[in-house]
Order: C-alpha cells, then structure tokens, then sequence
C-alpha cells in the first residue's frame, strides 16, 4: 500500500453497506394472509423454497417445508406452486405489529 | 424444467429475508437464481430501478455480495469499467453482473449497453422486464406490450414492445439468450453458459410485477409460465450465429400446442377491456415474433 492510500483510508471511512436480514424491518409485519404448511402433505420438492421471493420458507431435510414467519410477507407464492397443495393460505388473526 | 431437482444451496443465502420488495415481486425470485450460479463471488452493477429499492438502504444490503448502485444510463458502462479493472488486477473467478429494468436498458440504458456489445466487454448484462417503469410508478416503456394500461397509457399503450433481444443480437455478441423468472433452472443454466464465454453476453428475463399489472401476487409464477406457455415470450439462445430454442418453448413451435393469449392477459388487469382489434395486434405480434425465431433456427 502507498503512503498516500495509507493516509486516504486512515483519513476516510467508505460507508459500504453490509449483507444483513431485515433491511426493511421485520417484513412478517406486512402480512395479512399467512401461509400454514400440512406437513403430511409435504412431498419436500422444494418449489415452495425456490420461488418464496423472500426466501421465507425451506425445506428441512427430515421435516419437510417450513415458514419464516419473522420475515414471510404472506404474498402465496409458495401455497400457489406447490404441486402437492400442501400449503393453505389463511387470514392472519392480528394486524399489523 | 431440467432434470435438476432443486438449485444450489446459495439460493438461500444469497437474497436475504426481510428485504423491501413488495409481495410476489419477481426480482428477487430472479437474483436468487444469480445467487445459485456465483453464490458470493458476483458483482452487480444495478442502475436506478426497483431492484435499487428492494435491496435496501445503507448501512444494509439484502444482497448477499457486491453491489454497486450507480446513475441511470451507466450499468453497461460501470460494468465495462470494473471488467477490465478486475482483469488488469488479475482478479480471476468473479463474475461482473449488469442487473437492469427494462427502463434502464430499452431505453435510457440503450446508448451504453450498444456500447459495450460493441466492444465485447466481457460481462453479463440481464434485462430484468417488468414491462414498465414500476419504481417511479408504472409508467410506460418502450418494453410495455401493446395494449396494456399504465399511468402514462391510460387508454392502454398504442405502440408495439421493443424487443431488446433481437436488437442485441444484431450486435454480433457471442451470446445472447432469454429466460423467464418462472423457468429457475432454464435461467440457471444460461447463466451458466454465459459465464464459460468470453465478451459480452445479455440475458433477457421476463419478469411479471403484480403491482404494475394488476394480478394478485401470489400468481407471479403463474403469470410468468403463462407467458412462455402462450408463446408470447420465447425462450431461447442465440450463439454460434443460430437461434437454438430452450425446452420449455421447443414444443411451441407448433402452433396448435400454444395456449390461447387471452388465457395469459386475462389476470391481468392491465389488460382488462381491451378491445378486439387490440387483441388481434398482440396475436399477430405473437406470430411474428414466432416466425423470426423460426428463421434464424436454421
Ligand atoms: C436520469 C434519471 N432519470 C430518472 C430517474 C427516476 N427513475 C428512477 S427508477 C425509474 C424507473 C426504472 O424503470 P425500469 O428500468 O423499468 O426498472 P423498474 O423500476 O421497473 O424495476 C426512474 C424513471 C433517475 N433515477 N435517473
Ligand atoms: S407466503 Fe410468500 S413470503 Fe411467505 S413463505 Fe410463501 S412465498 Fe414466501
Ligand atoms: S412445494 Fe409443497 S410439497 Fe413441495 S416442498 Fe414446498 S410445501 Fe412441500
Ligand atoms: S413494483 Fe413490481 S417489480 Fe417493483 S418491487 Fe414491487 S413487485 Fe417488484
Ligand atoms: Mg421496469
């Protein structure tokens, strides 16, 4: 490293953004409908995993597909592409936070 | 579908939970696919767009790798400038992402991404396509179909959509493809390809944003294989001075095995009321689109 790069580092702090969940609070807050798996359904093939645009629902290897629900927005993705209809979409008791 | 049963296990970690999309968006399902090619040795180059709002503000990022936000008409630039910058560093082994809306690239976008192809700057470059400009409020673009209502087309749009691909491949470029967000594994394999190339190589992925068209979010998937399943978007490849067309849309070549175009515009309420003749435009659009595909195949 260059004296003079030795000095603008120690004289400047990049504000870089860090990978972190939650950037936009706790997203489970923004849900209305909430997706609810029956796991005697769950045939684990992982389509309800790969197109959850939040990345709020996975397949555990024994257990089968489970929600998110910090972070889970209620969109329905999931219970729309699953092939098994194992995922059932049903009205959130309480609103908001 | 491909016979891979299920993507890389960096599809998980490489978007993460809480981000600010709004529900059922598709450009997460999209960067989740990127995610599972490069895990994190990627860096996108995002101009001005929804994905610059979903991804988040500092001091976060819900993307779990490199991101450069940068001025409007710059992504084909920017991207061109860090490719080489890596390659002079002897920097080996990350891949130069230019991740843009179809705003940013068909339009305002176009003069830099001409640019690059041009000079076969060696990155990827993916037009994400909502088919308007959703961040500052569905606007039109010159990507928007013909018929279809935004802020700006109140009547529906007069104009036909501006096919980006066929532009880019009139370039010369050593790769060119299209890929639709429902087809992960379809797009998983384009990315791949295009990383074993090198020069510029584009990525057209068709993106169905519920907000901006009007459909419950829970159908974005749907939508979007209803799209390819019609024949309204094709997906293929193009190298070796050939069209080759990809799995999904290899049966569609026959006519008959299309599905009819109102079964993909009728949950969609961009397009509710439109007229007969509007209907009959899209179809011969369809058609035409087809029988370009057609002759280049050979
Ligand atoms: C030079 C400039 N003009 C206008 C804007 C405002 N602007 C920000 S995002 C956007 C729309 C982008 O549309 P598109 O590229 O299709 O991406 P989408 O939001 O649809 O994902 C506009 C017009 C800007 N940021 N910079
Ligand atoms: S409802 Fe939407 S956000 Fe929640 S797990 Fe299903 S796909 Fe993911
Ligand atoms: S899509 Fe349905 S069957 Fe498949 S893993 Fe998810 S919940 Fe289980
Ligand atoms: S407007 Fe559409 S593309 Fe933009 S964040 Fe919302 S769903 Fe996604
Ligand atoms: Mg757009």
């Amino acid at each position: 490293m260059s004296n003079l790069t030795k000095k603008a580092k120690s004289l400047h702090k990049i504000p870089i953004a860090r990978p972190s969940i939650g950037v936009a609070g706790r997203t489970g807050t923004w849900r209305w409908m909430k997706p609810v798996v029956d796991l005697s359904k769950c045939t684990k093939c992982y389509q309800c995993e790969i197109y959850c645009p939040d990345n709020s629902i996975s397949v555990e290897a024994l257990k089968g597909a489970v929600v998110n629900y910090e972070y889970c927005k209620g969109c329905g993705v999931c219970a729309e592409v699953c092939p098994a209809k194992a995922i059932s979409m049903v009205e959130e008791e309480q609103h908001g936070p | 579908m491909s016979s891979t049963p299920t993507l890389p296990r960096d599809m998980r970690n490489t978007v993460l939970p809480g981000h600010a999309a709004c529900h059922g968006c598709p450009i997460p399902m999209g960067l989740k696919v990127v995610g599972a090619v490069f895990g994190d040795k990627v860096i996108l180059v995002v101009p001005a767009c929804c994905t610059s709002v979903v991804l988040g503000m500092h001091p976060g990022t819900a993307f779990n790798g490199s991101v450069i936000h940068v001025a409007f008409a710059s992504a084909a630039a920017v991207a061109s400038g860090i490719s080489a910058g890596l390659f002079k560093r002897g920097v080996r082994g990350v891949q130069v992402v230019a991740w843009a809306g179809d705003g940013g690239t068909a339009d305002i976008g176009m003069a830099s991404l001409s640019g690059a192809a041009e000079r076969n700057d060696d990155f990827i470059y993916v037009m994400y396509d909502n088919e308007a400009y959703m961040n500052t409020g569905i606007q039109r673009s010159s990507a928007t179909p013909a018929g279809a209502w935004t802020t700006t087309t109140p009547l529906g749009k007069k104009e036909s959509k501006k096919d980006v691909t066929k532009i880019l491949i009139a370039h010369g470029v050593p790769y060119v493809a299209t890929a639709s967000i429902a087809y992960p594994h379809d797009f998983y394999n384009k990315l791949k390809k295009a990383a074993g190339i090198r020069g510029f190589k584009f990525i057209y992925l068709h993106a169905p944003c519920p907000v901006g068209w009007r459909f419950d979010p829970s159908l974005t998937v749907k939508v979007a294989k209803l799209a390819v399943e019609t024949g309204m978007i094709i997906l293929y490849e193009y190298y070796d001075g050939k069209i080759h067309i990809s799995g999904p849309s290899r049966p569609l070549l026959d006519k008959s095995r299309r599905r009819p175009l109102i079964e993909y515009l009728k949950f969609q309420g961009r397009f509710h009321g439109i007229s007969e003749g509007e209907l009959r435009n899209l179809e011969s659009y369809v058609d035409s689109s087809w029988e370009w595909v057609k002759k280049f195949m050979q």
